[in-house]
């Protein structure tokens, strides 16, 4: 059967085709304004790539911020629980999923058989998360796909101690005024990420191994302060970014 | 007209509730005309030798609690911001400060105090807020002064609680201009425990399955134990509501149509959402049984005699759930975990409620570890509004409810 995974996110949308279980197409692209118009049109693009029509598929799950909104959906199942089934579709042995999204970030522990054990989200804020290195790059002027493999370059990485986007911004930018090398700039920014969104992993006590799930798991950068400030190698999948919309599809096979 | 299963749901006591709600603020907002005397109270104070001396009590607390609920709390805690007070005070605190500024709030402002008694026992933040009211209002402050119970109450903390009795009945006499009446003290002793024990009896009519009262009515019937304990319009009242939850158990009428998951709920309601999350948790058929809130105000009975009220309430007062160490309080919440057959707890951390709110991370853990029952941290604030951000919560809701579902199947 032809299952699709919906994952309107408060930055991008995602979609995920799956035929029994099996992985046949993803797509990625903008949210927008229009959370609803964003699901349907990533819907029907992927049917139109692949040459299907909607009566092609069998069930449809959304997930994501906007997973109300998502009116051809058969259901809608949280970020929480797609992010774990398709943290263990990707890897069957995973037992612990940091998901970085656009705006939040969780913590998830699965039990051995794979369901959803305890799980916490970031509070009210949007340090640690996507956007928070989105309004970074823009203050740097460097492009958000570079963060990683710049960062990586970084001799003495800037300490960046703010807790808060709008204050870490403007110590980013007294550091530039200050001269300090853009690559030290980024490696403090993703240890600040490291550091927070570890310590509310392990909150929880994250149980290896660990996946690192999310758009932005694409940062190397990112995944590295992460894994060194939880003392735990991540793995990562190159699907990271579809991650929930994988889970969803895979969870729209199975009964309620 | 067959009734709706929606209409037996209707809890009949509430009519009652509000009309003596309502007699309750008009005889206090009519003190200066009957020559009766008001004293503002905090809300774990020792209210009882007030009622001995037909001083009327006013707590700033279950105000603060209708501000919320009328979502008026924004703009009075922008007020007292305005006033120069840190948005990370209390938002009762600086509802109240602000109020009385203006007379503003759902019913016009608190009646003016003739004196303010403030009981430590809920937290450090009262003995500031009062000494502001003190000053502002002109009046005297009585402060009882009761030590953290951090693991026990010993002989020294008895007796330095004890003699502060003493000294709040000679206040007392002093404020009213004759001696304190310690006959009727006995009587208003023994009200107030019969009051408090009924009260234990309503809550635990939620051990019925399906529960006939959830936290969230409980929120609401709370106000008599608050501010008419120790009277007997209060027992009558409790007595009544008992009545009528002890029916609707025998007739195996839920608070929510559909319960099939019981949850505990630990701190102070969110009271400008509180029918928002009602509805939330009653549409994944959650019911609220148990909460460690309003079984506050009769958590403390195992210490009370009733023939000895002055003497025990002491120790009565000081073993509130607020001012006990953080191993007992995750003890009262494993007990009640089993008393009601709870299925996941629902802790809201509540930016206002600081001694509420630390320590929530280690009961949870320790509750999880000792019950094996998930729970879910909610991040909130119990009148400011500004703090709760209602897509991160529905979120957190159904992934809490999808992980219990997955759990009962």
């Amino acid at each position: 059967m032809l299952t699709a995974g919906i994952d309107v996110g408060s930055i991008s949308t995602k979609a995920v085709l799956l035929e029994d279980g099996r992985f046949v197409r993803g797509r990625v692209a903008f949210t927008g304004y229009n959370a609803e118009a964003a699901g349907r049109r990533i819907f029907e693009e992927i049917l139109q790539e692949s040459g299907l029509t909607e009566d092609a598929v069998g069930g449809i799950i959304a997930t994501g911020y906007g997973r109300k909104s998502v009116s051809f959906a058969g259901r809608a199942v949280t970020e929480i629980l797609c992010h774990a089934a398709g943290a263990r579709y990707l890897d069957a042995e995973i037992r612990s999923v940091v998901d970085i999204g656009g705006q939040d970030s969780k913590a998830i522990v699965l039990d051995a058989d794979g369901r959803v054990k305890t799980f916490a989200m970031n509070d009210k804020c949007a340090a640690g998360t996507g956007r928070f290195l989105e309004v970074m790059a823009r203050a740097l002027e460097v492009d958000l796909d570079l963060f990683g493999a710049l960062s990586l370059q970084a001799e003495n990485p800037a300490r960046i101690s703010s807790l808060c986007t709008v204050f870490a911004e403007s110590e980013v930018i007294s550091l530039i005024a200050r001269g300090e090398k853009r690559e030290n700039i980024i490696a403090g920014i993703h240890e600040s990420i490291g550091s927070r969104v570890s310590a509310m992993a392990r909150r929880l006590g994250m149980v290896p191994p660990v996946m690192m799930t999310g758009g932005v798991a694409k940062n190397a950068g990112v995944v590295q302060a992460l894994g060194k400030a939880l003392d735990l190698p991540l793995r990562v999948s190159p699907q990271a970014q579809l991650t929930g919309a994988i889970g969803a599809a895979f969870l729209a096979a199975r009964p309620e | 007209m067959a009734s709706t299963g929606e209409d037996k749901r209707k809890v009949k006591a509430v009519k009652k509730m509000k009309d003596i709600m309502t007699t309750y603020y008009i005889e206090a907002k009519t003190a200066a005309q009957t020559g009766r005397k008001v004293a503002w109270i905090t809300s774990g104070g020792p209210v009882e030798p007030l009622l001995a001396m037909d001083v009327i009590p006013v707590y700033p607390e279950n105000h603060g609690a209708m501000i919320g609920a009328s979502k008026m709390g924004v703009d009075l805690c922008e007020k007292a911001e305005a006033m120069g007070y840190a948005s990370d005070l209390c938002s009762y605190a600086r509802s109240d400060i602000a109020c009385a500024t203006v007379n503003g709030g759902p019913i016009g402002g608190l009646p003016r105090p003739d004196m303010l008694i403030c009981g430590n026992n809920i937290c450090g933040t009262v003995l500031k807020w009062y000494e502001v009211q003190a000053r502002y209002f002109g009046c005297p402050l009585f402060i009882f002064d009761t030590p953290f119970c951090h693991t026990e109450f010993n002989d020294d903390m008895r007796r330095y609680v004890r003699r502060q009795v003493d000294e709040y009945t000679a206040f007392l006499a002093e404020a009213c201009g004759r001696p304190f009446d310690f006959d009727r003290m006995k009587e208003v002793g023994r009200l107030s425990v019969e009051g408090q024990r009924t009260w234990q009896q309503v809550l635990d009519t939620a051990m019925n399955r399906p529960a006939p009262i959830s936290a969230f009515d409980a929120f609401f019937h709370l106000a008599l134990i608050v501010t008419l304990r120790g009277t007997q319009i209060a027992v009558d009242y409790y007595r009544e509501l008992l009545a009528e939850m002890r029916e609707r158990a025998a007739e195996g009428i839920g608070s929510i149509p559909n319960e099939k998951y019981r949850l505990l709920w630990d701190n102070l309601p969110v009271w400008y959402r509180t029918k928002w999350l009602s509805e939330k948790f009653a549409s994944h058929g959650a019911c609220l049984v148990a909460d460690t809130y309003t079984s506050a105000w009769c958590g403390s009975l195992k210490y009370m005699d009733e023939n000895d009220f002055l003497g025990s309430m002491a120790e009565g007062y000081s073993r509130i759930y607020l001012n006990i160490g953080v191993d007992e309080m995750a003890d009262t919440v494993a007990a009640m975990v089993d008393k009601y057959g709870v299925d996941g707890v629902v802790l809201h951390s509540n930016r206002s409620c600081k001694p509420y709110s630390l320590g929530q991370y280690d009961i949870q853990r320790i509750v999880e570890e000792r019950k094996g029952i998930p729970s879910l941290m909610i991040e909130a604030d119990m009148v400011d509004e500004r703090a709760f951000s209602e897509s991160q919560i529905d979120t957190r809701i159904d992934a809490f409810m999808e992980v219990i579902r997955n759990r009962k199947n």
